[in-house]
């Protein structure tokens, strides 16, 4: 099976690979999948209080490189973004973006949800309520 | 000069032998007469052609000649000698017995088999890969007329010890088959010695030609015979109808009589480059071994690293070097290796290998190249894995509550 481009030089040059502190209140962490599935996310991003916006993102991913790939692009899409706006980032936006043949729909699904996992991890941490997703169809 | 790419995946194919491929040409040309053409010269030329291709296959592996049954391939094979026997000796029983690390060529038809009203037993294996000598003994009941065990592993490439399976199979009247695909022409193979009664092998993975293969068939003490699973002009003493793949069978021939040849220095600098490439890769940490290292083909490891998937670790690599990973990413059903799971290792850990088969045409600086690719592949990916990461914290992986997926 060929890789796209975009897969590639994600993979060869993955951006914000890293950890941020998981016990700030400004962090909310996402980890999602499983090892016995062949795939682990873990993202994280870094909420400013006052205005709601994600600072920092950042990730480190046990997959293939589609995996890889779908978790740095989902850091370069988060930072910059507002809570709101981030929740509205979908599984196909990664499908297109990075060309994702059907076999790897499933690492699109767990970047979705390793974001909105991160959000409701940063929400409860501050005292706010978890969003209640729908369960994502393609599984 | 090191050329790119390496060729690192020979259990999947060979290369052919440039040897192999001059003896073969001939026979596309000029000889292109069909061996079962009684009454021209045409026909004759392929006739003696085959006869002593036969002889060639048949001394690799101690047999006679009239034993060696031409088909396809290892896959026909194993379908002719199971399904064969099954049909052949449906009077005297319908169980066979066979093992969970099997070919999928053997797996699925014995399932094949089980649909039509066979019963089939499937051992476990040890962690080594070895089946149990007394499970083997114990399985067998008075309807048994078939054990179907593999002589080495693909995936693994562990050797399982067929002469103590052939003893056991003589001394309650069942006959044995042996997929050996990968033994032939790599290790020392002798049907009388080693008490086989059915054999599949194949040319493509000992540098001959794809598309011809072979099913020893005992002919003495006891003999043995298949039904026919293609039927048609009644070529191959009407086990195998079809006409027959002339040139391909030169090449078979002469693959096997250059394996003959140059086996013991080929074992000898093949086992001495895996052992280093083994040796080189386990320096780093959380590096693990799948399957005897003791019972093993000398051309062949199987290695995980621990917390780095198989599918992206080959990606850092695999426009330069080619290689299989038991991960399944890349397969539909999303499975890691059946084989290595049968190991009783963990789905992480057969996520997390590689597979090696060395060949006649690997060199050191090949090895060396290889060794630094995967050592750097795997410490950058480690570096961005939050196994690795978690590990490296002291956490315990096992007890972490993963969200189903």
């Amino acid at each position: 099976m060929a890789y796209s481009e975009k897969v590639i030089d994600h993979y060869q040059n993955p951006k914000n690979v890293g950890t941020l502190d998981k016990n700030s209140k400004n962090v909310g962490t996402g980890l999602v999948g499983a090892p016995e599935c062949g795939d682990v996310m873990r993202l994280q991003i870094e909420v400013d209080d006052a205005t709601g916006m994600i600072t920092d993102a950042k990730f480190k991913t046990f997959g293939c490189g589609s995996a890889i790939a779908s978790s740095s692009l989902a850091t370069e899409w988060l930072k910059g973004k507002s809570i709101d706006e981030a929740l509205t980032v979908d599984n196909m936006d990664f499908v297109e973006e990075l060309n994702l043949p059907p076999v790897k729909i499933h690492c699109s699904v767990l970047a979705e949800d390793a974001i909105k996992s991160a959000i409701n991890d940063y929400r409860v941490k501050n005292g706010m309520d978890s969003i209640k997703f729908e369960e994502s169809v393609v599984h | 000069m090191l050329k790119l790419p390496i060729y690192l995946d020979n259990n999947s194919t060979t290369p052919m032998d440039p040897r192999v491929l001059d003896a073969m040409t001939p026979y596309f040309l000029e000889h292109y007469g069909n061996a079962a053409s009684r009454n021209h010269p045409f026909g004759w030329q392929a006739e003696e052609a085959v006869d002593y291709a036969r002889e060639q296959i048949a001394k690799l592996i101690g047999a006679d000649p009239k034993e060696i049954i031409f088909t396809s391939g290892a896959t026909e094979g194993d379908n002719l000698g199971v399904k064969g026997v099954y049909e052949m000796y449906a009077s005297k029983g319908n169980h066979i017995i066979t093992a969970t690390t099997e070919h999928k060529a053997v797996l699925d038809t014995c399932k094949h088999i089980e649909k039509t009203g066979g019963e089939v037993t499937y051992l476990q294996v040890k962690p080594d890969g070895l089946i149990d000598l007394k499970e083997l003994e114990a399985a067998i009941r008075p309807t048994t007329i078939l054990i179907a065990i593999m002589y080495a592993n693909n995936e693994i490439g562990t050797v399982q010890p067929i002469r103590e399976i052939s003893a056991i199979a003589k001394k309650h009247g069942v006959l044995l088959f042996t997929d050996a695909v990968q033994a032939v022409g790599k290790i020392p193979v002798d049907v009388n010695k080693d008490g086989i009664d059915l054999m599949a092998f194949t040319a493509h993975k000992m540098y001959g030609p794809k598309g011809v293969g072979a099913l020893y068939v005992r002919r003495k003490n006891p003999r043995v015979k298949v039904t026919a699973q293609i039927d048609g002009g009644g070529q191959e003493r009407g086990m195998r109808s079809g006409t027959l793949n002339v040139p391909g069978i030169v090449g078979f021939g002469k693959a096997c009589e250059i394996c003959m040849q140059d086996m013991e220095a080929d074992t000898k600098r093949i086992s001495k480059l895996r052992d280093k490439l083994e040796t080189e890769l386990m320096k780093l940490e959380e590096a693990y071994i799948n399957g005897s290292t003791e019972h093993r083909l000398p051309h062949v490891t199987n290695i995980s690293f621990k917390h780095v998937e198989g599918e992206g670790l080959l990606m850092g690599f695999n426009k330069n070097i080619a290689l299989s990973s038991g991960s399944a990413c890349t397969s539909a059903s999303l499975e890691p290796s059946y084989v290595l799971k049968a190991l009783g290792l963990g789905d992480d850990l057969a996520h997390s290998s590689l597979r090696f088969g060395l060949g006649r045409f690997t060199d050191e600086e090949q090895i060396d190249y290889t060794v630094k690719a995967i050592s750097e592949t795997v410490l950058k990916l480690r570096d961005m894995s939050p196994l690795w990461e978690m590990y490296k914290e002291g956490i315990d992986l096992s007890k972490i509550e993963w969200a189903a997926h």
